[in-house]
Order: C-alpha cells, then sequence, then structure tokens
C-alpha cells in the first residue's frame, strides 16, 4: 500500500476510528483499511497506536467488542460503536469543524 | 460506572483472560492481514513476515495496549485523589473534623474488635483447639465441679473417646537455696498435660508418667521466665535441683514464656510439678475435688456428642462402683474455648452493637457535614456538569473524597484504638479472659480497612447522588445560593437518626450505670473497708500439728501487737469474693444422706475469735468463737442466719450439732452471725451453696493441718490506710519465722471492687461510648440550625426590620433543633425500648426498661442538643437586619 506517513494530530485519530466505525463494526484490522481509505490513503494508522486507541474507547464505553465470523471466517474481534460513541462522535466532528474554522481565519488573516 | 466497575474488576482479577483475549484479537488480525498478502500474490512465509512488520511486533503492541489500560485507571484515579486533596485543604475546618469525628467512630470500633477478635474469635492457641474439651464433675446442684483425683484417674483408665486427659490444680511453693526466699505460683500437672496441650519445652523434656506417682523422686519443669531470671537461661539449668518447700527437686525442662493455658482455676505459673506424687489424704479421697480439674484431647473422628454418651456411661459406672461418693454424679463436657470464654461473650456481643452505633453516627455525622459542604459546592458541580462532566464522573469524585477521608479517619482510628484498647484492658486487667492475646493482627487491620472503605461510601454516596442528581439550570440561576427543601429533609433526617442512636447508647449506659449504683449501695455483709488481707506461706519445717498451732498462735499475738494494727486474725479456707472452699455436711439428729451427691454442702471459714471484729459481721445469737475453742475443747461452729433459715427453719439451732464427714468432725452450734456476700456484689442466687459457718482454725484435725498451712490468710484492720501497714506487717511476721513469706496482699475494697470487675468493664466501654455519641450528635444537631439559620439569615433580617422581638427569633431557631431533637428522642427511646432487653443479662436491679434511666437520658440528650442550637440561635438573634439585607 505505502501511503505517505503523516502524523496524525492529537485527537484526530479518536475521530477517524469513531468515523471509521460509524457506518458497520469492523474489526481492528478492518479499522486500519477503512481509515485509509476514508483519508484516500493519507493516512496509515499504525497497529501500535490504533489497538491501545480501541482499548482506550472500550475502557470509556464509547465502542464495545463482541467476537465473530470475519469475512473469510475466522475468528475477529469486531468493534461497534455504542450511543455514547455516537454522541462522542458528533462532539468530536463539532469541534473538529470549530478547529478548522479558526486555524483557517488564523491563516488568511495574514 | 457498573461498565467501569466490571471493567476494573476485569483488569485486576481476570488478568489472565483479558490477556488471552487481546493475544487472539493480534493474532486473529495477523491471520487476516497475511492472508490479504497471500492474495496479492506473496508466498505463504514471506507474506505473515510482511503482516508481522506491518503490525509493528505483537508483543511490542500487547504491552502498548496494557500500559494504556492500567494507565487509564491509574491516572483518572489520581486524577481523582489530587483533586479531592485540594478540596480538602481548601476547607481544612471541615476536613479536620471529618477525620476526626472518623477516628473517634473507626478506632472504638477497631478497639473493641480487637477485643472481641482476641477473646472470642481467634482460637486458642493450641494445635488443633476443636479438639480440647474441659471436663468437670457434674453434681445435683452444679454442673461444673472440680474432679476428685481418683475419679479423674479412673476417667483415664476407662473412657474411650480421648488420645489423652489431664488434670492440674493451684499450688505454692516457698523457693529457697536463690538468694532472697520467695513464694513462686505453682502448678500441679499430669504427666499429660504439656504433651495434650502440645506445648514444647524450650529445653529438656516435659513430665513423664512414671514421675506422675506417689513415690518417685521429685522433678519439675520451670518457666522461661524463671530460668532466665534464676539461671540466666543457661543450658546448665537441666538437672540441677530446685528447693521449694524445703525438698529438693531436680529440674527437668522449660515451658516457653508465651504458654499460657486459661482454663479454670489455673494459674501462670513458675513451676510445674507431677500431680500424682501428692500423697495427701483428702486428695485421694473420692469425695473431694480439692480444685482439681481436668482437660481432654479428642481422638481423631470422635464427636462431641460421642464424648459425651461415653462419659456418661461411665459416670454411671463409677456410681454404681463407689455409691457413697459417685451417686448421682456425673461428668460434664464443654468445649475449652467456650469454658474460657462462654461468660464473657453476651457482654462483648453487646458492646460490640453499641460500638457500631457509634460507627454509625459518626458515619452520618459526617455524611451532614459533607451534604451542608456540598450544599456550598453545588455551584461547583453545576459547572462541572456544564463542562461536560458525566454525573459518574462526579459521583467518583465525591467519592473518592470520602474514601480519602475515612482512610485518613482510619489511620488516625487505629492510634486511638491501639491506645484505647491498653487503656482498657490495663483499667481493668481481670475482667476479660485471654486478655493477654488482645492485639492489633492482620485481622483487625482488615476489620480497620473494611470498616473505613464501608463508612466511606456510606457517608459518601448519600451527598454525592444528591449533588450529581441536582437541577443544573435552576442552580446556576440562583446563583448556587439555593438549598432545596429536599436537602433540608435529608440534614435533619440525618440529624434524626444521629439523636435516636445516641439516645439508645446512652439508655444503655444509663442502665450500666444505675446498675453499678444500685450494687455499690448493697451491704456485702462486713465493713471492707480499712481491711488488709494477704497470704502466708509456712517453711515446711514448721510441719507437726502441734508446731504450726503454736506457730498460728503466736503470730495471731504478733499481729495484733503491730502498731496500726487494730485487730487481726488468720483465716483459711473460704475468704469472701476471694477464695471458695466448701464441705458437705448433715445434722445430727437428722439422717444421714447415704450418698455425696445427697450431702448439703456449706462454705467454712476457718478463723480466730478476732475474725468477726475485723470484718464487723454483726453477730445475732450466742456467741462466736472463743479463745477457748482450741484442741482441746469441745468443737464448736458458729453459722450464718442463711444456714440457720435453711436447715433449722423456726428452730434454735443453737446446741445442735453438725458433722462434717470428711473432717470426720461433729461440732456443736455456739452462735448465729449475720449472712456476707461471698460471691460478690451481685452474688445471684448460688443454689445449694449460701450456708456459710464458722469453724476454729486451731480445732481443726491433726490430719488436716498440713494442708491448710499451705495457704493461710490474715484479715487485718487498720487504724489508717491497709495500704500502709505491709511493711511493719511484714516485720512481725519475721520475728514469728525469717522464712515465712507474705503474698498476695490485697485491701479488702480492692476485693469488693475486682468483684464487679466484668460490669465495671462494660459500664466504662459503653459510657465512654454514650459520651462519643452524645458529643457527635450535638456536633450534628449543632452543624443543621447553624446552617440552616445561616441559610435564613436574610429572611432573618426582614423579620427583624419589620419589628420582630429577638427573643422570639431565638425561639423559632431553638424550636426547630428542639423538634428535631425530641423526634429523634422519641424514636430513640423506642428503639432502646426494643435493644436494652438483649443486656438484661448486665444489669443489676434495674428493669431493662428502668423508666428513671430513659427519662434521664432522654432530658440529658434533649438539655445538651438545646444548648447546643443555642449558639446559632444566638448568633441568627443578634443578626443586624441592615447588614443581613445588604448582603443580597
Amino acid at each position: 500500500m505505502g501511503g505517505k506517513r503523516t502524523d496524525l494530530l492529537r485527537g484526530t485519530l479518536d475521530l477517524l476510528i469513531l468515523k471509521a466505525l460509524s457506518l458497520e463494526p469492523l474489526h481492528g484490522v478492518g479499522v486500519s483499511h477503512r481509515i485509509a481509505q476514508i483519508t484516500q490513503g493519507a493516512f496509515q494508522v499504525s497497529f501500535g497506536s490504533l489497538f491501545p486507541s480501541l482499548h482506550r474507547m472500550e475502557e470509556r464505553g464509547w465502542v464495545e467488542a463482541e467476537w465473530r465470523a470475519s469475512e473469510n471466517n475466522r475468528r475477529a474481534k469486531y468493534y461497534r460503536l455504542t450511543s455514547s460513541g455516537r454522541a462522542q462522535l458528533t462532539v468530536e466532528e463539532r469541534d473538529w469543524n470549530q478547529m478548522v474554522k479558526i486555524m483557517r481565519a488564523a491563516v488568511e488573516s495574514a | 460506572m457498573i461498565r467501569r466497575t466490571v471493567s476494573l474488576f476485569r483488569n485486576l482479577f481476570r488478568r489472565s483472560a483479558v490477556e488471552r483475549a487481546l493475544d487472539e484479537e493480534l493474532q486473529s488480525s495477523v491471520a487476516l492481514l497475511t492472508q490479504e498478502k497471500m492474495r496479492e500474490g506473496l508466498p505463504p512465509s514471506e507474506a505473515r513476515r510482511r503482516a508481522l512488520m506491518e503490525l509493528g511486533g505483537i508483543e511490542q503492541v500487547k504491552e502498548d495496549v496494557r500500559a494504556l489500560r492500567a494507565g487509564c485507571l491509574v491516572e483518572e484515579f489520581a486524577k481523582d485523589v489530587r483533586y479531592a486533596l485540594r478540596t480538602l485543604a481548601r476547607s481544612p475546618g471541615f476536613t479536620a473534623v471529618a477525620v476526626l469525628t472518623l477516628a473517634l467512630g473507626i478506632g472504638a470500633n477497631t478497639g473493641l474488635f480487637s477485643i472481641v477478635n482476641g477473646v472470642l474469635l481467634n482460637p486458642l492457641r493450641y494445635s488443633e483447639p476443636d479438639r480440647l474439651l474441659a471436663l468437670y464433675s457434674r453434681t445435683p446442684t452444679y454442673d461444673q465441679s472440680s474432679v476428685s483425683y481418683p475419679n479423674y484417674q479412673d476417667w483415664v483408665r476407662e473412657n474411650r473417646s480421648f488420645s489423652a486427659l489431664a488434670a492440674y490444680r493451684p499450688d505454692d511453693f516457698n523457693l529457697t537455696g536463690m538468694g532472697e526466699p520467695e513464694r513462686v505460683p505453682a502448678e500441679m500437672v499430669s504427666a499429660s498435660f504439656f504433651p495434650l496441650l502440645r506445648v514444647q519445652p524450650v529445653l529438656g523434656r516435659t513430665l513423664l508418667p512414671d514421675e506422675d506417682q506417689i513415690g518417685a523422686r521429685p522433678v519439675v519443669m520451670i518457666s522461661e521466665g524463671l530460668w532466665r531470671r534464676k539461671f540466666g537461661s543457661s543450658k546448665d539449668a537441666l538437672g540441677q535441683s530446685l528447693t521449694l518447700n524445703d525438698v529438693a527437686y531436680m529440674i527437668v525442662g522449660v515451658i516457653p514464656a508465651d504458654f499460657h493455658y486459661t482454663g479454670i482455676n489455673f494459674q501462670q505459673s513458675d513451676v510445674y510439678t507431677p500431680i500424682g506424687q501428692w500423697n495427701d489424704p483428702t486428695f485421694r479421697d473420692r469425695r473431694a475435688g480439692m480444685g482439681t480439674f481436668a482437660v481432654g484431647r479428642l481422638k481423631p473422628g470422635v464427636a462431641f456428642e460421642q464424648a459425651k454418651a461415653d462419659m456418661d456411661t461411665l459416670g454411671r459406672h463409677l456410681a454404681g462402683q463407689y455409691p457413697e461418693a459417685d451417686k448421682d454424679m456425673g461428668i460434664a463436657l464443654v468445649p475449652l474455648k467456650q469454658a474460657v470464654v462462654g461468660d464473657i461473650r453476651p457482654s462483648l456481643l453487646v458492646l460490640m452493637a453499641a460500638v457500631g452505633f457509634v460507627l454509625l453516627i459518626a458515619c452520618v455525622n459526617v455524611a451532614n457535614l459533607s451534604l451542608a459542604r456540598s450544599t456550598r459546592r453545588t455551584h461547583e458541580f453545576a459547572i462541572r456538569a456544564a463542562l461536560g462532566a458525566n454525573r459518574g464522573r462526579v459521583v467518583r469524585q465525591l467519592l473518592t473524597e470520602s474514601l480519602l477521608l475515612a482512610l485518613a479517619g482510619a489511620g488516625l482510628g487505629l492510634l486511638v484504638a491501639s491506645w484505647g484498647m491498653r487503656a482498657a484492658l490495663n483499667v481493668l486487667p481481670k475482667a476479660l479472659p485471654r486478655a493477654e492475646e488482645v492485639q492489633l493482627d492482620g485481622r483487625v487491620l482488615w476489620f480497620t480497612l473494611a470498616a473505613a472503605v464501608l463508612v466511606g461510601i456510606l457517608f459518601g454516596l448519600a451527598p454525592a447522588l444528591k449533588a450529581s442528581r441536582s437541577d443544573l439550570h435552576e442552580t446556576l440561576k440562583e446563583g448556587g445560593r439555593g438549598l432545596s427543601g429536599a436537602r433540608h429533609r435529608a440534614q435533619s433526617a440525618f440529624v434524626v437518626v444521629e439523636i435516636a442512636l445516641a439516645l439508645v447508647l446512652l439508655a444503655g449506659a444509663g442502665l450500666m450505670v444505675r446498675s453499678l449504683a444500685k450494687l455499690w449501695r448493697i451491704d456485702p455483709g462486713f465493713d471492707p473497708h480499712h481491711v488488709l488481707t494477704f497470704y502466708m506461706s509456712f517453711p515446711s519445717t514448721i510441719d507437726s500439728p502441734q508446731v504450726v498451732r503454736a506457730t498460728w498462735r503466736q503470730l495471731h499475738d504478733r499481729l495484733n501487737a503491730v502498731p496500726g494494727v487494730q485487730v487481726a486474725s488468720l483465716a483459711a479456707g473460704a475468704m469472701p469474693m476471694a477464695d471458695e472452699s466448701d464441705l458437705p455436711f448433715w445434722i445430727e439428729g437428722q439422717p444421714r444422706p447415704s450418698t455425696q451427691a445427697g450431702m448439703k454442702l456449706t462454705l467454712f471459714y476457718l478463723v480466730q475469735p478476732e475474725y468477726l471484729n475485723v470484718m464487723r459481721i454483726p453477730l445475732e445469737r450466742g456467741r462466736f468463737i472463743s479463745p477457748h475453742d482450741d484442741e482441746h475443747s469441745p468443737r464448736a461452729v458458729v453459722i450464718d442466719e442463711r444456714f440457720a433459715r435453711d436447715y433449722f427453719g423456726g428452730q434454735d439451732p443453737i446446741g445442735k450439732h453438725v458433722n462434717f464427714g470428711i473432717l470426720n468432725v461433729t461440732a456443736e452450734i455456739v452462735g448465729v452471725v449475720g449472712h456476707t456476700k461471698q460471691w460478690g456484689l451481685d452474688e445471684g442466687p448460688a443454689p445449694g451453696l449460701e450456708a456459710q459457718c464458722y469453724l476454729p482454725i486451731e480445732q481443726l484435725p491433726d490430719r488436716f493441718i498440713p494442708l491448710a498451712a499451705r495457704r493461710v490468710g490474715v484479715v487485718a484492720r487498720t487504724a489508717g490506710s491497709p495500704l500502709a501497714q505491709p511493711g511493719s506487717i511484714r516485720r512481725a511476721l519475721g520475728q514469728v519465722n525469717t522464712r515465712l513469706v507474705m503474698y498476695e496482699t490485697k485491701t479488702m475494697d480492692g476485693i469488693v471492687a475486682d468483684s464487679l470487675g466484668a460490669r465495671r468493664f462494660s459500664m466504662v466501654l459503653l459510657g465512654t461510648f454514650a459520651v462519643l455519641a452524645l458529643v457527635m450528635s450535638c456536633v450534628g444537631i449543632y452543624g443543621v440550625i447553624a446552617c440552616l439559620a445561616g441559610q435564613r439569615t436574610h429572611e432573618i433580617g426582614i423579620r427583624l426590620a419589620l419589628g420582630a422581638e429577638r427573643w422570639k427569633v431565638l425561639r423559632m431557631v431553638l424550636g426547630e433543633g428542639a423538634k428535631l431533637a425530641l423526634v429523634g428522642v422519641a424514636i430513640g427511646v423506642v428503639v432502646a425500648f426494643g435493644l436494652t432487653r438483649l443486656m438484661a443479662k448486665m444489669l443489676f436491679g434495674v428493669s431493662a426498661h428502668d423508666p428513671l434511666s430513659f427519662a434521664g437520658v432522654a432530658g440529658l440528650l434533649v438539655l445538651v442538643a438545646l444548648a447546643a442550637c443555642y449558639i446559632p440561635a444566638r448568633r441568627a438573634a443578634k443578626v443586624n437586619p441592615v447588614v443581613a439585607l445588604r448582603n443580597e
């Protein structure tokens, strides 16, 4: 695949994961692919950050996990957004848009 | 909250399951990636290698996840703790009061629990303590009396249930030949005693069965204390001889210092001699118990009931074989632990319940304080909620604060406990069996920790839930000053609960105080003031009955000549409230009972003529013992009024004859004196053992003189303080014989006080708890009334501005307090009415529902509560209307 490695802004990883999970439940590898897909390959999330984030979200109750068979019949751990996860997604989207607006204004003002 | 708790639980306790799940998740991810690579055309091994590279190493990822999971918890917790510490530090007054209250509550509980733990809960400190039983002779009147040695020997031979039985009885020896002669406490034990308890000697061996017989060579085991004191803990002590009552005993072993046996009539001793060597004829008399008791270890697999049935059969067999001594007698078995602590159990449980109430009051008090405080913090919570903190977060934050307070309280409480426990045991050490085993051990520390956590949650939860449920919008609008009626009600309810609990404790303490007051007013039948008692040991060189009697007469003359001693008498046999000695008897002219069990029993006091004046016992008829009642004159006996009433009814007992079978003496009744309280001021009915008689000590038959000489006491009435006398008395004794040793010196007042030891122990503790409860509930009601008045400052200002009189404001605020106090007292009285019944056994001469005690403590509580309310009420009445209104 080999997209270029862009350092994620702190906090954006959560947003991306939540966004990735908002359509359907996914397993870890699936989340990684979905993020690559929705960012047109711009972000390649390392599993070293992805798994801890998924587990943290599970701790916080934003996602719940469930074991089931993957597309090619392997057992895999699927993560699903909970209602509080959806709420969190809304909050993060709003924050992000705010941030983008502020940053754009700041950049263009000069 | 629940989810987090589950997750915490998972992380902490099901570590391996979490690990397995993580491992499986990563392995399946590798497999998925590998499959993808293979679909891209890579060979399997290369595909897997790439997949692993892409994942960045399974162990690495695992480590990251683990760190995160742990970090999340620790970090949030640490944040909560830091925040809590900051908040608490900002209100030092609240923190100090809360921690102090909790320290007292938790400390009192920990202290009492450590006593309960040491005395009731911990198993006895022997190997397999559950297999140990105490054995007694059962007579028709007494379930648990001492065991005659011949019977004991038959039990040993014929029982089928015990792997071993052991007998013991206390004794004393003069230890000479090693510095100053001294009196050492001793215990005669059977050879089986230490092996049965599985006590290993520090040095040497225990006694051998061969040595446990008449005629065997004298051997002795000594305590580790004596070994250190006299032999410098040298191994050479073994085989050396110890001179006890002028006989050389060979030392064969040393008993460890931590050996304790708390069975009935056992004294912690410096020397242990084989009981079987004692050839005293009375000791060998099947009819006489001689203070010997027995303990047994059940064979493996034998149940208590089986052993009981076995011993019952054995008892019947002995009754058939020795009808005179054993007819109608039986054998009683009691688990040793029950035998040791049975009596104290109910009192300790009542005290434990009482101290639990104290903790509850402490909880309610702190809950109330933090509720009042959370009222002031409503604004803070509302802001935090508005900033996105969810309710669980706020609750957890508040609970963290309460837990911190509780833990601080528990830490301080441990100090309170160890101090209080030591104080309690020091004040009244003898009231408790196993007192030496009381300590702050692991179980006590767990108890304290558990109490702290429970308390933290208990007093933290109510305010936390209240605070988190508050209506955001309303609160912010009110500017944080608002106080909803609901919170008012909660605080008031708390105060009512506190007052009710305090009343229950006060009622209990009040009943105890009344009981003791009644007891102190009881006439013991003698005058204990200014009376000194002590015992003297006789050197065994004074052995012939003639010489012993001569020495007694000499002692009598010398003691009565000591300056400061008004009058003194020797006293052997029974001693009021201290020593018990009884004799079977029958009255001449009435049919002689055919069995020992059919004989009536009387306490007997072997005394000299002055005894009556020392003790100031009233003479009712006839005469007391006179100097002429010596070994050459006819045998005389003086009986007490109870003896006269029970056995002679309306007849005149003077001139009648009493036959004392064991002594082989028939004595003429020459007088009747008043009854004394042998069993302590609280002497209840002592069935079958209330009659008392006085025998002239010099008329004791020759055969019993050596036995009596082993323990002869003195009672002396002194002009000044009895405790100023021992020096001059000791000199007087020295003039009679330089080897006379004086020991167990006590005042009669002290002995009387000791007889109430257990009750005083309960009263002191219950009283302490009640005072704690009183103080705490007053702090509680003060806090609430102050808070209420504070909140109404504005209103009061308006009232005053409109011309209300200040005393009316005062009355209004006091009225609020009085209302709470009265409701609390009313509820408390009802609850106490139900609960004090449980302590009926601890009371004396008052009913558990004694109206005077109840009314007294209720009045006291209301008064103190009103006094506590007076301060905020006066402050409210002094409000300056202008200032109060401008404050808005």
